[in-house]
């Protein structure tokens, strides 16, 4: 099973650029629904539906030596749930027919990536993943014409060319003081570190780090979420950043590798400087995507943050959060390709009263919103109040304290986003303005849907989330 | 200081060429010299194959990349082009003082680093690559499809200028 | 002839540190796109050089080997988006300056 979620978007890849081109126009379509069958796939795993055994064969005759656990099941519902939107988004946003196709077949190059690192089990197979993943979102980037793209895309390059180097740098050393990179190796030697093993272990650390925007290293991450085009920033949002960067993180929290090391330490300062950070600049800006792009850093710094928490209780947080974000994410920046198709426009001084006109964007803008701010009784709120307890559950009350404040700040500039787009009267320069296309708000709608069922139904999704790891 | 270290440090020498010259054909030159000096280097370790491709692929392909980006984005006059030298020392003057410390500094580093035993040898790399690491060659194949990509959506020429 | 090859970690990680030196200080210092593609291809090839000394070292040189060959692909790649990405900036502004690089603010 888990070979297949690798082959069959390959495959795809390769039967759709062998056909002609009358019926490459199906490409979107393709990709949607081969992302539909992951999500479904992915669901059911955990509940053991699918008779798996069909497919040992196949595992020993290709030996890609993948492992698909609970928490790999969490990445890739989000990548499916996150690719789904985007390409729904892209069908009503993308005029011309060759990008649609360019955008479905590196969104499967990018699936096929994000799938690799929820299932290895191996530094260096990560490593080769994370770069699949970054190498096809940085065409996704440029596929939007024009002088911002080409700067978003350039901050973003150098930065994860930088990080790459100090991801290998540690590998290189781990290769040294453990004898081999698979996780079961790396284990054994942080289990007794030694110097190389710390420099090794920082090294990592610092490299992940960049590649998921925390804080100081965030700095490519606004303007790439900018400059990309609708459906790319959704895809990005949802899942792109949180896959190459934090996904390794929560995995290695999974292992409990790092219990030798300080690692909770850092994890606690890094995650909660990045998540107050956020918010703080957040607040400030004027462009909506700006704004929800520091909400990502800030949001990905809680992450990190519960890591920091009770080792056992802080993975399962995590993954929550992970998960949530993922959802309410694509779906504000649904909600913004909504807006900016509508009004021409992202610049949320110049909007105002924009709710009468656009009821349904108004309305699942403001489920994802308190979402993501922790309000009951919806999804966000059940991750944040898990990861506050996993931070208490450790004895961190100060950085318990940290999360429930900067929730605050969270709601704050939310709050001020739903007041100069969605509140107040409607200007008259949008007031012939009308709703989206309903194939543009199907993705918001039933994103926001899930945000609030997974809030009504949370026991069931802790159960599955706490059914284990490897 | 034997031969090999010699090789060391000429691969670095030509690195330090590389960052400091004016003149950017010669620094793709000197980039390519300093990974033809890495192939030497790790042939001499014992890494044939990868030496092979170092070569050929870091010397000779990227350098081809590097030359025409260079042809392409190259319209400077003479009297520039000797300016630019002056601008480019007053801005990379430091390295090589920067260099000189790092090496200097290091060699005072005494810590005992504690190698893992080697492994039961005889296993060839092409076992290795072929039979363990498939999960690698499969992720080469897509970030090549993924470059196929990025090159037909970067270097089309573009009819209109959106901004 | 023998040739001697050293078996000491802090020579070779030295020569390590040193063109990583040079790697990032050639990305840091300097206003032209492609100096910048320099600097990480040379921080590239330290790397590279770590890892085969890694394998020497630790005598698994067969999978030091097998993950720089898959290194080198991906460098190559990379190499190519960055030199498109580069032309791109250049067609649009005719110049490779990366001050034109620095519009989006915030």
């Amino acid at each position: 099973m888990s070979d297949l979620l690798l082959l069959v978007p390959f495959a795809a890849l390769v039967v759709l650029n062998l056909l002609p081109k009358a019926a490459r126009r199906v490409a979107p379509e393709v990709a949607f629904l081969l992302l539909a069958l992951e999500t479904i796939v992915a669901v059911a795993h955990p509940f053991g539906l699918l008779d798996e055994s069909l497919f040992s064969s196949l595992q020993t005759a290709l030996g890609f030596n993948l492992v698909l656990d609970n928490l790999s099941v969490v990445l890739l519902v989000c990548a499916g749930l996150a690719g789904m939107a985007a390409l729904l988004v892209a069908r009503f946003t993308v005029r011309d027919a060759g990008d649609r196709f360019t955008l479905a077949n590196l969104v499967l190059v990018a699936l096929v990536g994000i799938n690799g690192i929820a299932m290895v089990r191996d530094l260096f197979a990560l490593y080769v993943f994370i770069e699949v993943t970054a190498v096809a979102t940085f065409i996704l980037i440029t596929l939007r014409r024009g002088h911002d793209a080409l700067e978003g895309v350039w901050k973003y390059l150098v930065l994860s060319a930088v990080a790459s180097v100090l991801l290998l740098s540690s590998i290189a050393l781990f290769l040294l003081s453990a004898g081999g990179v698979t996780l079961a190796e790396v284990g054994t030697a942080l289990g007794a570190p030694t110097a190389v093993t710390w420099i090794a272990v920082a090294l990592f650390l610092a490299g992940l780090f960049i590649k998921g925007g925390l804080v100081p290293f965030h700095g490519w991450l606004p303007d790439a979420y900018t400059a990309a085009s609708a459906p790319v920033s959704i895809f990005m949002a949802g899942v792109v950043t949180k896959a190459s960067g934090i996904f390794a993180l929560v995995r290695i929290s999974q292992l409990a590798l790092g219990n030798a090391l300080p690692a909770r330490e850092v994890f606690l300062v890094v995650g909660g400087v990045t998540a107050v950070a956020g918010a703080f600049l957040a607040l400030g800006q004027s462009n909506m995507k700006r704004m929800l792009a520091y909400s990502s850093v800030s949001q990905i710094g809680y992450i990190v943050l519960a890591l920091g928490g009770d080792p056992a209780l802080g993975v399962v947080a995590a993954a929550f959060h992970f998960f949530n974000h993922a959802v309410s994410k694509s779906q504000l920046f649904a909600n913004a390709a909504a807006i900016e198709q509508e009004l021409g426009t992202l610049d949320m001084d110049r909007m105002g009263g924009i709710a009468a006109r656009m009821p349904v964007t108004g309305a699942t803008a403001a489920v994802g919103s308190l979402s993501i701010a922790g309000l009951p009784p919806l999804a966000g709120f059940w991750s944040k109040l898990l990861i506050v307890l996993a931070l208490w559950k450790a004895g961190e009350v100060g950085f318990a304290i940290l999360a429930i404040l900067t929730s605050l700040v969270t709601l704050a500039y939310f709050l001020s986003l739903q007041r100069r787009v969605f509140f107040g009267k409607t200007l008259p320069e949008w007031a012939n303005v009308r709703e989206a296309r309903a194939g543009l708000l199907v993705p918001a709608a039933a994103l926001a849907l899930i945000t609030v069922g997974v809030g009504l139904v949370f026991p069931l999704v802790l159960r599955v989330l706490l059914g284990g790891g490897a | 200081m034997t031969w090999f270290t010699a090789l060391l440090v000429v691969m670095v020498l030509a690195a330090l060429w590389a960052s400091m010259t004016s003149l950017l054909l010669r620094a793709a030159i000197a980039l390519a010299l300093t990974s033809a000096m890495l192939a030497v280097v790790m042939y001499a370790l014992g890494a044939t194959l990868a030496a092979i491709l170092e070569l050929s692929v870091c010397a000779g392909l990227i350098s081809v990349v590097f030359v025409s980006v260079i042809s392409l984005t190259e319209r400077r006059s003479f009297k520039e082009l000797v300016l630019d030298r002056k601008a480019r020392l007053r801005r990379v003057w430091p390295l090589p003082l920067l260099l000189l410390a790092l090496g200097i500094g290091l060699s005072f580093v005494r810590a005992p680093v504690q190698i893992v035993a080697p492994a039961a040898p005889g296993e060839d790399v092409r076992t290795v690559l072929w039979t363990l690491r498939h999960a690698d060659l499969f992720g080469q194949i897509l970030i090549l499809l993924a470059g196929v990509f990025g090159v037909l959506v970067l270097f089309k020429r573009e009819e209109q200028d959106d901004d | 002839m023998t040739i001697e090859i050293p078996q000491s970690f802090w020579l070779y990680f030295v020569f390590f540190a040193l063109l990583a030196l040079e790697g990032l200080f050639c990305l840091l210092a300097t206003r032209n796109f492609l100096r910048v593609l320099i600097g990480v291809e040379i921080l590239m090839k330290s790397v590279t050089f770590l890892l085969i000394v890694a394998g020497f070292l630790s005598g698994r040189m067969a999978l030091a080997q097998a993950m720089v060959i898959t290194v080198i692909v991906i460098e190559v790649v990379v190499v190519v988006v960055f030199a498109g990405v580069i032309l791109g900036f250049f067609r649009r502004h005719d110049s490779l300056d990366t001050r034109n690089a620095r519009r989006m603010k915030g």
